[in-house]
């Protein structure tokens, strides 16, 4: 599914190497999980993906499918099926989340040669799948994140997510400012979306979400790298003894 | 006096042009007005309120040329039931306008209205007159000594529908000066529709009498030919408890100035005048807002929004002035611009003069790009560039449009500027 070949990212306006190298790969239907101290380019491997300006790509490459996502658009790569659950969702004001969700499922459906949803079918599978989330008629009608919570602006892109069906998941500290409950809302959300044709790579701090969106492979990032890959065990490893063991280990 | 002087030589040039209409009641108000011109002569660059609008396609002799372009856009107000009034250059068109019948208010024109004591008297050219105090609006007194027509609007209910004033074009050289006197008495409610490119060179006043308990509605379209020019005035007194909501959008035109000039003579009334406009290029708009605040507990909002690119110039000049015994003014007063690239300009002079003690004034000014973090957000969810942009900036005007009260002509602005920015990409 997503496949990550010696991957060296900078950034665009400074000589700093932030990614020296990562291979990744994420097969259909598994969950990948990325764990790793502060400033180890685990967020910057996320945006990388999904096309924020601002990086160069130094060398190395990253297929979605066999495409080439780094050549691609931000959109085009939306509509080829990559979805990144940001840290932080950006709050617009004067634009109707309603609005939002409907102009970016239509918007990936006619990239693809998709036949536009209908206002009527749109209204009944969004509120269906906000039902799920406990995302209440208020929520959909307010300006994207504004005024929302933490809690409410991660459960929202869970529910972008649902609505944009994509094949290949990254959740970026999706956990970030969540309190137990909230985190459980999301994880379940998370859960209900795992199928045999869709990839996630869960990036997080925590061992914690990972109690709650089982990851079949577990990868610690240092410095660029990705340094270690293993099993569930791995993350409990971090959580029992932190990074320093590991970092060692490999150093 | 020097400077008098100096200007007068244009200004006699220009009366000299132009010729006055035959007696009647407004005979008196014109002949007053043409002394106030003479007085205070046209605009120069170097006046305090034409620093930032040059003022000579407004003042020169006879309107530069001015493209009448096609749309195949769907008329303004389409889908609204409406008495429609229709000029075309400036000339009343009896033709294409309504019956100017309807229940709960007489409409005459300008030009027809004989009668000695007409009621008029007491609004045509006295509230230009007194929004010539402090700053000075020498097109309107032009206007008021020189109007070829106009409609006079006496409201004494609430009649069903919106009038629509509607201005056609269709001489490129036309030369337009329209004066418009709408009188609401007591707890009368009108809405008025205004549409069109007008002329080429097109020189409007509207003045509007809000009695106690009356309510003002007026929305406004300004569009199509790019090359046009326009120099509008809204003179408006407001009663206790009186209402005036005003909006305007402006999609093109080479000039636009709009003035607007409020007195909030009765306590606990309410003011809101906002406008939404989209420009490209040689693109020139100008909002002139004066508020006065000289009642008790009267609430003022001025929302301006312009989104300007391709070296477009956008200018407000916005006050409130709070006197000393309008306590409890609850003013306030936003303008900003979106540049969508680094060659348009913004130009603001937000302004507050407070003499009451007890008032809650906020006014803010700004300038800025298309957020790039609600760019790629929105890109990331696969929405194309062009169409996240045309998205924000909508997003960007809605506080403007939003000032609108009715719902489907609401949603009608925002199609229509959205359709002008999908026209407009680069």
């Amino acid at each position: 599914m997503l496949s990550i070949k010696n991957l060296q990212v900078k950034l665009e306006d400074e000589d700093k190497q932030i990614l020296k190298g990562v291979n990744l790969e994420v097969e259909a239907g598994k969950v990948h999980a990325i764990m790793g101290p502060n400033g180890s380019g685990k967020s910057t491997l996320s945006y990388v993906l999904s096309g924020k300006d601002g990086y160069e790509v130094t060398g190395g490459s990253a297929t979605l499918e066999d495409v080439d996502l780094l050549e691609m658009e931000p959109e085009e790569r939306a509509a080829a099926g990559l979805f990144l659950a940001f840290q932080y969702p950006v709050e617009i004001p004067g634009v109707g989340n309603m609005t939002f969700l409907r102009t970016a499922v239509n918007a990936q459906r006619k990239a693809r040669g998709e036949e536009e949803m209908s206002a009527a079918e749109f209204l009944k599978v969004v509120r269906a799948r906000a039902k799920e989330l406990k995302i209440d008629a208020d929520m959909l009608k307010r300006p994207v994140n504004v005024g929302f919570s933490g809690g409410e602006k991660k459960r929202n892109e869970i529910l972008q997510m649902a609505m944009l069906e994509p094949k290949m998941c990254i959740l970026d500290e999706t956990d970030s400012g969540l309190d137990v409950d909230a985190m459980k809302l999301v994880a379940e959300g998370v859960n209900a979306l795992r199928s045999e044709g869709r990839g996630f790579l869960v990036i997080t701090h925590y061992q914690r979400l990972l109690d709650h969106i089982k990851p079949d492979v577990v990868h610690i990032m240092a410095d660029g790298r990705i340094i270690k890959t293993g099993g569930p065990e791995l993350a409990l490893e971090v959580e029992n003894n932190g990074y320093a063991d590991i970092l060692a280990e490999v150093v | 006096m020097a400077d008098a002087a100096v200007k007068s030589d244009p200004t006699e040039a220009m009366i000299a042009s132009l010729s006055m209409p035959e007696g009647t009641w407004a005979a008196p108000a014109r002949a007053d007005a043409l002394a106030r011109l003479r007085a205070m002569g046209l605009p120069q660059r170097r006046d305090e309120y034409w620093k930032y609008t040059r003022p000579d396609t407004l003042t020169q002799i006879g309107a530069p040329k001015a493209a009448v372009l096609a749309s195949d856009e769907a008329p303004m107000y389409d889908a609204v039931d409406r008495l429609s009034i229709v000029f075309v250059d400036g000339v009343y068109d009896a033709d294409a306008s309504d019956d100017l019948t309807l229940e709960g208010v007489t409409i005459e024109r300008l030009a027809a209205a004989n009668s000695d004591l007409h009621w008029a008297t007491s609004i045509y050219g006295v509230l230009e007159t007194r929004g010539q105090n402090p700053v000075e609006r020498p097109l309107a007194a032009l206007n008021t000594a020189f109007a070829t027509d106009g409609i006079l609007i006496h409201v004494t209910g609430k009649p069903s529908k919106p009038i629509n004033l509607i201005y056609r074009h269709e001489s490129d050289s036309s030369d337009a000066i329209l004066h418009h006197c709408i009188k609401l008495e007591d707890g009368a409610e009108v809405t008025v529709l205004e549409n069109g490119p007008a002329a080429a060179r097109f020189n409007k006043v509207m003045e509007v009498e809000v009695a106690d308990n009356a309510s003002f509605h007026h929305i406004r379209a300004q569009g199509r030919d790019h090359e046009r020019r326009a120099a509008t005035h809204i003179f408006a007194r407001l009663g206790t408890e009186a209402a005036f909501r005003s909006f305007t959008m402006t999609v093109n035109g080479q000039l636009t100035r709009n003035d607007c000039v409020i007195e909030l003579v009765g306590d606990d009334s309410i003011a809101h005048v906002a406008g939404a406009c989209v420009g490209d290029g040689d693109f020139h708009h100008d909002d002139t807002v004066f508020i006065t605040h000289d009642a008790v507990n009267c609430q003022s909002r001025q929302v301006f929004k312009k989104v300007l690119r391709n070296g477009a110039t956008g200018v407000f000049q916005g006050k409130i002035l709070v006197k000393a015994d309008a306590q409890k003014t609850d003013g306030y007063q936003i303008s900003q611009s979106l540049l969508l690239d680094g060659d348009s300009q913004f130009l603001a002079k937000p302004e507050l003069e407070i003499y009451a003690d007890d008032v809650a004034c906020s006014h803010g000014s700004t300038s800025g790009a298309i957020d790039e973090d609600a760019l790629f957000y929105l890109r990331s969810r696969g929405v194309p560039t062009g169409d996240a942009t045309d998205l924000l900036t909508l997003a960007f005007l809605a506080e403007a449009v939003d000032e609108i009260a009715h719902e489907d002509l609401r949603e009608d602005m925002t199609a229509r500027l959205g359709a002008w920015l999908t026209r407009r990409r680069s």
